[in-house]
């Protein structure tokens, strides 16, 4: 919330925030990884600073690129890997927050398979929390990253159409995209089977809804598909593999709909041949590595941020 | 081909709904113009048909047929079904995937489609399985299924038990516009019974269903498809509250249809007495009350098809005691006849009988049969409407005999079958 952001500096969800609100995060994310690139690091920002990425869902890419973001900006980073399966995890996570504050922790990096977890902890931490994917709640850091790979291509966030393909129900991706690029002025379009985009999905602003691919892509600027999670099949919301990359797949077929040059986005890990094709995922219109640059810059940006809203309050 | 030439016919035409005396023109198994009583001229070398003023309307479709191959061929071979299918009148059938293998993966489809064609007797149009196995839990490959040519998708003779399983499943066929067929049975009240719970059922002593199951499945299914905005049709429907909650439905502009089979409306409980286990049927044979209900809902356009709910068994599947029996009986050959009586009653005009087993379930399978249209392939059934005869079950067309009417006097008997303008029936006994 923006409120949540701009008093507390926290960065739970992008829900609410305006593109006033969201644009210095990509303008400081933007310059991050032009520094990224010509290796002018480490940097100082974060000199003195302890940051604490705290997993409660394993999570590679995510975590290492908090930790990159971290260390980039010159501050101790931490990570600790919490057990899921404690008996009471309500308790467990207010019994963590009062050891988090003993440590004089400065920024707290959460991911959590509970969605509000992060907001919870934020309660009763003195760390800034930024959320880094709760449940299927939200997931700020991603979907900014999105936006910046889609800004150095196409130059703009207002006016694009970009869909969103596939398990969007259960996605903190797909929440957090569309929260952000509707505040930027897009549209966006959430294509799949009802079984995983529910038509009360349509609530969430400017946001049209698609089961079919061939509606879904047609001049789509953007063509972004999510990771179908194999329990999707086991719970009866999908028949199998097969039949979800036959009719919601992106192939090359269904990317031609899309307008040409269409970028193609997907947070990771793929399921090469469920949700897209080897050749989409390969091909010059893909900037799928590129999103997982962006996520070390946008990272940077927001812990600098956060930790200087800290210090001016 | 020759072309055929049916004269002094009384013209169905169910569509329109209207019956006339007229002429219909069959070329290259097309139907090729139909004109009024006392038009002269024809076609040179056209074979003619006199029918003797009985009725000719477009070959019979029942959507809802079990057939027993694959797996279960000792009770109806594919052949011997089609046998049975065109002696009834019927040239398209709508087959239940619950063969063994259940009819769950596209090959199984095209292979019923095949068949069907090679024969030339009948059309089939296979259901697809909703759930792999139609064992109510693991969605099948409906989108495949229906690319192979599957028309709806149905655990045929079972009912999804589990509620968010079924919400799931109508959510998405409604993604892929299919069309679900839903048993409407509560399977928990249904298991192990073997009548409608009542007097009847308490006096013999046998296990009993209450008539409830029906409409509790029905609400539930209701609900289910309108969050879903799926479209749904209830099978073999038997109650009269099943069908309130169906009429209500339709009221609030749901897409919701149902068919019912004659045993439902020619029929009650009291078949069964004696412990005749050709009435054991699924859903069981109802009260008096329902079957002048499902009479009613038949009138007032409630029910939008008359399937035969044709189930083969062997006649060692039925002799056993009434509960152990196997449940369900043939239906094909006697469809029309018993369709009739609802005619001879004055529930219904013979154009709505028809339309009820031919144009009505044509457009819920999405089937371009069931019209005497120009260019329609020219499926037909010839039938006097008044010729009586008595079924016997032993000389029933097709392999299983385990007819319900057994010994039953019906008005109403088919003389022909057409199937793309070639004769599959001519009216004889088997």
């Amino acid at each position: 919330m923006a409120e949540t952001l701009t008093r507390r500096h926290h960065l739970l969800g992008l829900e609410g925030m305006s593109a006033a609100e969201i644009t210095p995060f990509l303008d400081l994310a933007a310059n991050y990884a032009l520094l990224s690139r010509s290796r002018t690091g480490p940097r100082d920002a974060l000199r003195g600073r302890t940051v604490i990425n705290m997993f409660f869902e394993d999570s590679t890419r995510t975590r290492t690129s908090f930790e990159l973001a971290g260390k980039r900006l010159g501050a101790d980073v931490i990570n600790m890997t919490v057990a899921t399966s404690s008996v009471n995890k309500g308790e467990t996570l207010l019994d963590t927050a009062a050891t988090l504050n003993a440590m004089r922790c400065d920024l707290l990096v959460v991911r959590h398979g509970q969605s509000g977890a992060p907001a919870l902890l934020a309660q009763k931490v003195e760390a800034s929390v930024v959320n880094a994917g709760d449940g299927m709640h939200e997931h700020p850091t991603q979907a900014l990253l999105d936006a910046l790979t889609i800004k150095r291509h196409l130059g703009t966030l207002s006016g694009l159409t970009v869909a969103i393909c596939g398990d969007v129900g259960h996605s903190r991706v797909a929440r957090s995209n569309i929260h952000l690029l509707t505040a930027m002025g897009s549209k966006v379009r959430l294509v799949g089977p009802p079984t995983l985009v529910p038509a009360a999905m349509a609530s969430l602003g400017d946001v049209s809804i698609h089961h079919d691919m061939e509606s879904g892509l047609r001049d789509a600027d953007v063509v972004m598909t999510l990771r179908l999670q194999r329990e999707r099949m086991g719970a009866g919301l999908v028949p199998s593999a097969r039949e979800f990359f036959r009719f919601y797949g992106v192939d090359s077929r269904r990317l031609a709909l899309a307008k040409p040059g269409a970028l193609v986005m997907h947070p990771g890990p793929m399921n090469r041949g469920v949700e897209i094709a080897s050749d989409v995922a390969d091909s010059a219109q893909s900037v799928i590595q590129e999103q997982v640059e962006m996520g070390v810059a946008v990272r940077m940006a927001v812990l600098d941020r956060l930790s200087r809203m800290r210090t001016a309050s | 081909m020759t072309d055929l030439v049916f004269e002094n016919v009384r013209l169905i035409d169910p569509e329109a709904g209207t019956e006339a005396p007229g002429r219909l023109l069959v070329r290259d198994g097309h139907i090729a113009g139909r004109d009024k009583a006392g038009a002269e001229g024809k076609p040179e070398n056209a074979e003619i048909i006199d029918g003797a003023g009985a009725v000719l309307s477009p070959g019979l479709i029942d959507m809802r047929v079990a057939i027993g191959e694959p797996g279960f061929e000792y009770r109806e071979t594919i052949a011997s079904c089609a046998r049975a299918a065109v002696s009834g009148g019927v040239t398209t059938i709508a087959a239940l995937p619950n063969s063994k293998p259940a009819i769950d993966e596209p090959a199984l489809v095209r292979l019923l489609r095949s068949r069907g064609e090679e024969m030339g007797l009948v059309t089939i149009l296979p259901y697809g399985a909703l759930t792999k196995g139609c064992n109510g839990e693991e969605m099948a490959e409906l989108g495949m299924l229906r690319e192979a040519g599957a028309v709806a998708f149905t655990d045929g003779i079972r009912a999804i038990a589990d509620t968010k399983r079924m919400r799931q499943l109508l959510a998405y066929a409604k993604g892929i516009d299919a069309l679900v067929v839903q048993h409407p049975e509560d399977p928990s009240l249904a298991k192990g019974g073997a009548a409608t719970a009542g007097a009847l059922a308490t006096r013999m002593g046998l296990p009993q269903i209450p008539a409830a199951a029906e409409a509790i499945l029905i609400a539930r299914d209701l609900r289910l498809a309108e969050m879903t905005g799926a479209r749904l049709h209830f099978g073999h429907v038997s109650t009269g509250e099943g069908l309130a909650l169906i009429r209500q439905a339709k009221a609030k502009g749901q897409a919701i249809t149902c068919d019912t089979a004659p045993p439902y409306f020619a029929l009650n409980e009291e078949a069964i007495g004696a412990f005749r286990t050709y009435a054991k049927l699924s859903p069981p044979l109802r009260c008096e009350e329902d079957r002048l209900a499902v009479c009613a809902a038949l009138a007032d356009g409630t029910i939008d098809a008359i399937a035969s709910d044709h189930a083969p068994w062997d006649a060692d599947d039925k002799r056993l005691p009434f509960a152990q029996a196997s449940a369900g009986g043939t239906g094909l050959t006697t469809l029309l006849g018993v369709g009739l009586s609802l005619v001879h009653d004055r529930h219904l005009t013979l154009p709505q009988l028809i339309a009820l087993m031919t144009s009505r379930p044509a457009s819920l399978l999405g089937s371009d049969a069931g019209t005497l249209n120009d260019g329609a392939s020219a499926d037909l059934c010839l039938f006097d409407p008044d010729a009586e005869w008595v079924v016997e079950a032993g000389s029933q067309p097709g392999r299983a005999q385990n007819t319900p009417f057994d010994g039953r006097r019906l008005k109403g008997r088919v003389r022909g079958t057409w199937k793309a303008g070639r004769q599959v029936y001519d009216g004889s006994p088997a």
